[in-house]
């Protein structure tokens, strides 16, 4: 029977190590290898090298194939010394992976040679708790979560939209909402604006939605805009940094105007209306997909766009359309899957349908073509008669 | 003949109609049709000769300003979205 020295030197003979200068050039070279570090939780939590998933050691077979798909995905692993990377690469040699190397001296030498590490920030206890069901899912994860903590979204609109749009993305730790509303909270937004509740008939929309959200989850900072969104204030609001948009206006002015302004200022917008029982979503990528100009030039002339007072909304409506409209939103602060950029998705909910049409950028776009004509912003006059308001 | 899809916005046109059948091989022609039975609709999808600006027809999915604009042709069996602005929220 093998001592463990025994088995060890055996398991090194077996397999490919390289030394600390070496795995620097490997990783700063134009193709560098996925970076493993499969010691223990305490341990990555007091250092790792830089750009390293981490892989403990006793979960490595089962979730090796989730990191890396491809067998030929060339793969450096690490441990404390040298040791637990070395048994790692004779298993994941096993698992049929070609191209598997381990670094000898681990973290250890590494840090001794002075080469550069960082800290992992983590989620405390808490967070991991209240963020267990998104740490289970692969895409999100520890790192993912960490990332939609650290994310910033606007919201135009605290209404039908805004409000399922702002609920699920408190929920899911987005670090910093901001609402911008300039409307009090009505009798006939409660059939569907459930970020506002009948005690607070009167307050400011904004304020209230924050409030709702705060009770939700006291992690995300909530920034209010009480005003509505002008050609004098945009450029100052959309300056606070943001990640994404997510437009829940409810008329044309406003949406021209954000279009515009988010191409400017480079921000992806997730797009959502709503109609009676019918409702739109798409996302619009500044420049690499198209953006709401290219889908519609202009806004269509007053006497035709269809009154506010005549048009009504089924409640549900802005849940299912707003909610699809937080879906891309957390997607795009994760960086994960296909967003709807270059797709209108058309939900009917009398008929319990998702219809999907292509959208293409328009390289005669006046605001994102080749050509643009419209260079500065456009307050375009209000269409509903009376006064303007976010629902 | 062909299905057209008449967006919620402009089913007052229609008599509230969600889906219309209307005749001709190419959009124009097709149009033509639709607006002769609902004359409300004119002012609402063309301006002068064009499609107008704040409204889109899609043929299986495409935009037709992308295809042959009003010349695109269209088959039996095809289903064409009216899409207008909608601004609602």
């Amino acid at each position: 029977m093998a001592s463990y020295r025994e088995l060890l030197q055996q398991v090194k003979a077996e397999i490919d190590e390289v030394d600390v200068p070496r795995a620097r050039e490997i990783l700063d070279g134009a193709e560098p290898p996925l970076l493993v570090d499969v010691r223990e939780l305490d341990e990555w939590t007091e250092g790792r090298i830089p750009g390293a998933i981490h892989l403990p050691r006793g979960f490595l077979e089962s979730r090796i194939e989730q990191a890396a798909p491809d067998r030929a995905q060339p793969i450096l692993l690490y441990c404390a010394g040298g040791a637990r990377s070395a048994f790692a690469a004779k298993s994941l040699g096993d698992l049929g992976y070609e191209n598997v190397t381990s670094l000898a001296g681990g973290y250890t030498d590494w840090k001794r040679s002075g080469l550069p590490t960082e800290l992992p920030r983590s989620l405390d206890a808490a967070k991991r708790e209240r963020y267990s069901r998104h740490l289970l899912i692969p895409e999100v994860g520890e790192e993912g979560q960490l990332k939609l903590l650290d994310s910033r979204i606007l919201l135009i609109g605290a209404g039908g939209l805004g409000s399922p749009a702002s609920l699920y993305l408190a929920a899911a730790g987005v670090g910093r909402l901001g609402i911008v509303d300039d409307d009090r909270v009505d009798a006939s937004n409660l059939q569907r604006q459930i970020a506002h509740s009948t005690e607070r008939l009167g307050d400011w929309k904004a304020d209230s939605a924050k409030r709702t959200i705060e009770a939700l989850n006291p992690d995300v900072e909530v920034i209010t805009y009480r005003e509505r969104l002008t050609s004098e204030n945009v450029d100052r609001i959309l300056a606070d940094g943001w990640d994404v948009i997510v437009d829940g206006a409810d008329n044309f002015p406003t949406r021209y105007l954000l279009n515009d302004a988010a191409v400017w200022h480079d921000i992806p917008i997730v797009h959502g209306s709503i109609y009676r029982f019918e409702g739109q979503v798409t996302v619009f990528k500044p420049h690499e997909g198209p953006c709401y100009r290219c889908l519609f030039p202009q806004p269509p002339p007053p006497e035709l766009a269809p009154s506010c007072a005549e048009g009504g909304v089924l409640g549900v409506l802005p849940g299912i359309v707003g909610s699809l409209q937080a879906s891309e939103a957390l997607k795009l602060a994760l960086g994960i899957g296909e967003s709807l950029s270059g797709r209108l998705l058309l939900f009917d909910a009398l008929a319990t349908e998702f219809n999907e049409v292509t959208l293409r950028r328009d390289p005669d776009c006046p605001v994102c073509g080749e050509h643009p004509t419209i260079t500065e912003y456009i307050d375009y006059v209000e269409f509903c008669s009376g006064r303007p308001t976010h629902a | 003949m062909k299905t057209v899809r008449i967006p919620p916005t402009l089913r007052s046109e229609t008599g509230g109609k969600r889906e219309v059948h209307a005749i001709g091989g190419t959009v124009r022609e097709l149009l033509d049709d639709l607006m002769s039975r609902f004359p409300g609709l004119r002012s609402q999808l063309v301006n002068e000769d064009e499609i107008a600006p704040f409204v889109n027809v899609y043929v299986e999915g495409e935009d037709v300003r992308t295809l042959n604009g009003l010349e695109t042709e269209v088959h039996d069996g095809s289903t064409i979205i009216l899409l207008p602005a909608m601004a609602g929220g």
